[in-house]
């Protein structure tokens, strides 16, 4: 049943700290609906279901989605919801709309200015509001914190976190996209100073500004709107714990459910959502993603974060790779929440059911 | 002529915005922060015997409710830690620190918290440490103002700072949590040239090119539509009321004292009614079709609009733009 549903679309701005956009994200969006409207054939109008992704606290305002509603076009009314995560898990309510029959072509968007705010600040509101978030204990720290216990735990090595930089790095020289990119050896790298001792600045997202857009349809509709659709073959999120202290931060038992549940199997190609080094080593393992899988060649999150969008993009990178033929089967993941609480896996597929 | 938009670079400016979340704590929660005012810590037992400190109110396993709050620590073991050169605004110390968690003894789980511990070379997994208490507290989590090791000094006070800052007293079964945070927003083109207009003692609006509406403030981008607007239009400072409301509800920072109007204003040749005040007469004067003008504020900008004396504009005239 899950893959009568296909992604037939998509387009992504530069990650780049864009001093002249707005946190309501229109002026990142208008480009990239019409990029890829004009490479599907289609118009607003075609659009049965609309649904974002974004936050308030980035955006420092209250229902700052719906000033993005201004790029939807949205007269006449349209049918729009939203999420206050990544777009990612737009997308899943928007395969929900396509798979119940409610609509035929659905859009999900996601969009994040990061740089408006102290970005590792904001995101210390996500914590337990009782007995974590009142101490503000910034999101590199936490990362930080799951990355020692790796160090220690002889899990891998602050040249491996490095390697991992310097390989995402290599690949995103390739990607116009991506916010940090370059030739730089992990020994290199690693003569850096620490930013949050264990983590130096390479084994941590960039802060940067972003919007992806993701189209998906209907079997019907999927062929002629796209020569090769790729085809949703499983969709599956997974939350762990809220407490940090209680879980086992060496485990990612929510990913690797999602890609159980998902039925993610062998693929050629992922696309990660590991804003930290080291949550690639914890992510590879937990998806069972063996040496031959071609991981992040987009070079991934460790060269352009855009918030509440960059994981719809790895979804959409990994779609992109189906539909050029590049790949026949490919994976991509979302990650929401402090240290990898929360993931989300979608299965893209050349073949149809 | 005026400017094109996209000759001047937008506005921007600092916003800081400040909030109190006040929260009830429920049962687990209430024992454990009155427990921190007698500079107790407290952890809960679930079914399968393992305490959890900070406490659980359903384990997040079995989903149980706690069998038992217990005593744990105070004093604990550092499992995992990160150093924090440039302490955040908000964050436990105002000197570089560690962040920790930090397994209580009598726990199997562990808390996060900062660690006093002067440099990082001082930190270690496995480091013995003891809360350092608040001087007053206030019936949150920062009662403990931080970790400190159980090897050096006990830190001064510093705990009083703490309490102040959380600036309230203790109330049973509450928790009052302060949230600052800091941006630098930026206004879009559209917004900054309005903004600039209104400067100049202008007001400008955009025409959509698909639609031919025009829309004031100048937006950017037509909602209706989703397409870039470029052609700028300047309009006068007359309009007419087409709907209203009057405000009898007080508020902090409120300026003007009810009860006033705030009015949807159509400015003549806009489509589009923006919202403001109107003032110089009786609020039960205000009726949709009213004529007024704008008053410009001393600062730049419109104070409010204010009725003249022409006859109210007929209803087909701002119909289609209720």
């Amino acid at each position: 049943m899950s893959a009568d549903v296909a992604v037939v679309g998509f387009a992504q701005s530069p990650c780049r700290v864009r001093e002249d956009a707005t946190t309501s994200g229109v002026e990142m969006l208008v480009p990239i609906f019409a990029e890829v409207f004009r490479a599907c054939g289609l118009t607003r109008r075609d659009i049965g279901f609309w649904c974002s992704g974004s936050s308030d606290y980035l955006a420092g305002r209250a229902f700052s989605f719906v000033s993005a509603v201004d790029a939807i076009g949205a007269v006449p009314p349209a049918m729009e919801s939203h999420v206050e995560m990544d777009a990612a898990w737009a997308l899943y309510e928007a395969w929900a709309k396509v798979l119940t029959g409610e609509a035929e072509i659905a859009l999900a968007y996601g969009f994040g200015k990061s740089s408006g705010a102290e970005l590792r600040r904001v995101l210390a509101l996500q914590l337990d509001p009782y007995l974590v978030a009142p101490l503000w204990p910034d999101s590199v720290s936490v990362a930080a914190l799951q990355a020692r216990l790796g160090l220690e735990a002889g899990r891998w090595t602050e040249k491996d976190m490095a390697e991992v930089a310097a390989r995402s790095r290599a690949e995103a020289r390739s990607n116009p996209d991506a916010q940090v990119s370059g030739s730089v050896t992990a020994a290199e790298l690693l003569a850096r100073p620490y930013v949050a001792e264990p983590l130096r600045a390479h084994d941590c997202a960039p802060v940067g500004d972003g919007a992806a857009v993701v189209i998906i349809a209907s079997a019907a509709r999927a062929r002629e709107l796209c020569e090769r659709p790729a085809w949703i073959s499983g969709f599956a999120h997974q939350v762990d714990s809220g407490s940090l202290g209680a879980r086992d931060l060496l485990a990612v038992p929510s990913a690797a459910g999602a890609a159980s549940a998902a039925r993610a199997g062998s693929v050629e190609l992922a696309e990660l959502h590991a804003p930290f080094s080291h949550q690639e080593l914890l992510l590879r393992e937990a998806l069972g993603l063996g040496e031959d899988v071609a991981v992040n060649p987009s070079g991934g999150a460790l060269c352009g974060n855009p918030m509440f969008a960059a994981g719809l993009a790895r979804i959409g990178l990994a779609a992109r790779a189906v539909m050029s033929g590049r790949a026949s089967r490919a994976l991509g993941h979302a990650t929401s929440g402090p240290a990898l609480q929360q993931n989300l896996v979608c299965v893209l597929s050349g073949e149809a059911s | 002529m005026s400017q094109p938009l996209a000759e001047s670079a937008p506005l921007r400016a600092p916003l800081e915005i400040e909030f109190d979340y006040t929260r009830s704590l429920g049962p687990v929660l209430s024992q454990f922060m009155a427990a921190l005012a007698e500079r107790r810590i407290l952890g809960a037992r679930g079914a399968d015997g393992r305490v959890h400190a900070p406490p659980f109110e359903y384990d997040p396993m079995t989903a149980e409710p706690a069998r038992e709050l217990t005593d744990v620590g105070p004093e604990g073991t550092v499992i995992s830690w990160s150093w924090m050169p440039d302490p955040l605004a908000g964050q436990p110390l105002a000197e570089p620190f560690a962040w920790a968690l930090i397994r209580l003894d009598g726990a199997d789980t562990a808390m996060l918290h900062a660690v006093d511990a002067g440099s990082a070379a001082a930190m270690r997994t496995g480091l013995r440490v003891r809360p350092r208490w608040a001087a007053r507290p206030a019936g949150g989590i920062r009662d403990i103002a931080c970790f400190e090791p159980c090897d050096g000094p006990a830190g001064a006070a510093a705990g009083a700072a703490t309490a102040q800052d959380i600036g309230t007293e203790r109330t049973p079964g509450m928790t009052i949590t302060p949230v600052r945070l800091r941006y630098l927003h930026t206004a879009s083109p559209g917004e900054s040239a309005y903004l600039r207009g209104l400067a100049a003692g202008r007001l400008l609006g955009q025409r959509c090119g698909v639609c031919g509406q025009v829309y004031v403030p100048t937006r950017g981008t037509c909602p209706a539509d989703g397409v870039t607007m470029t052609e700028e239009v300047e309009l006068p400072e007359s309009g007419t009321v087409t709907t209203f409301c009057i405000v009898n509800v007080g508020y902090p920072g409120q300026r003007v004292t009810p009860p006033y109007v705030a009015a949807a204003v159509l400015l003549d040749g806009a489509d589009i009614a923006f919202q403001h005040l109107v003032l110089g007469c009786d609020a039960s004067e205000v009726r949709m079709g009213l004529r007024v003008r704008a008053v410009w504020g001393e600062a730049g900008g419109i104070s409010h609009f204010t009725p003249t004396s022409e006859p109210d504009a007929l209803y087909e005239t701002y119909a289609r733009s209720l």
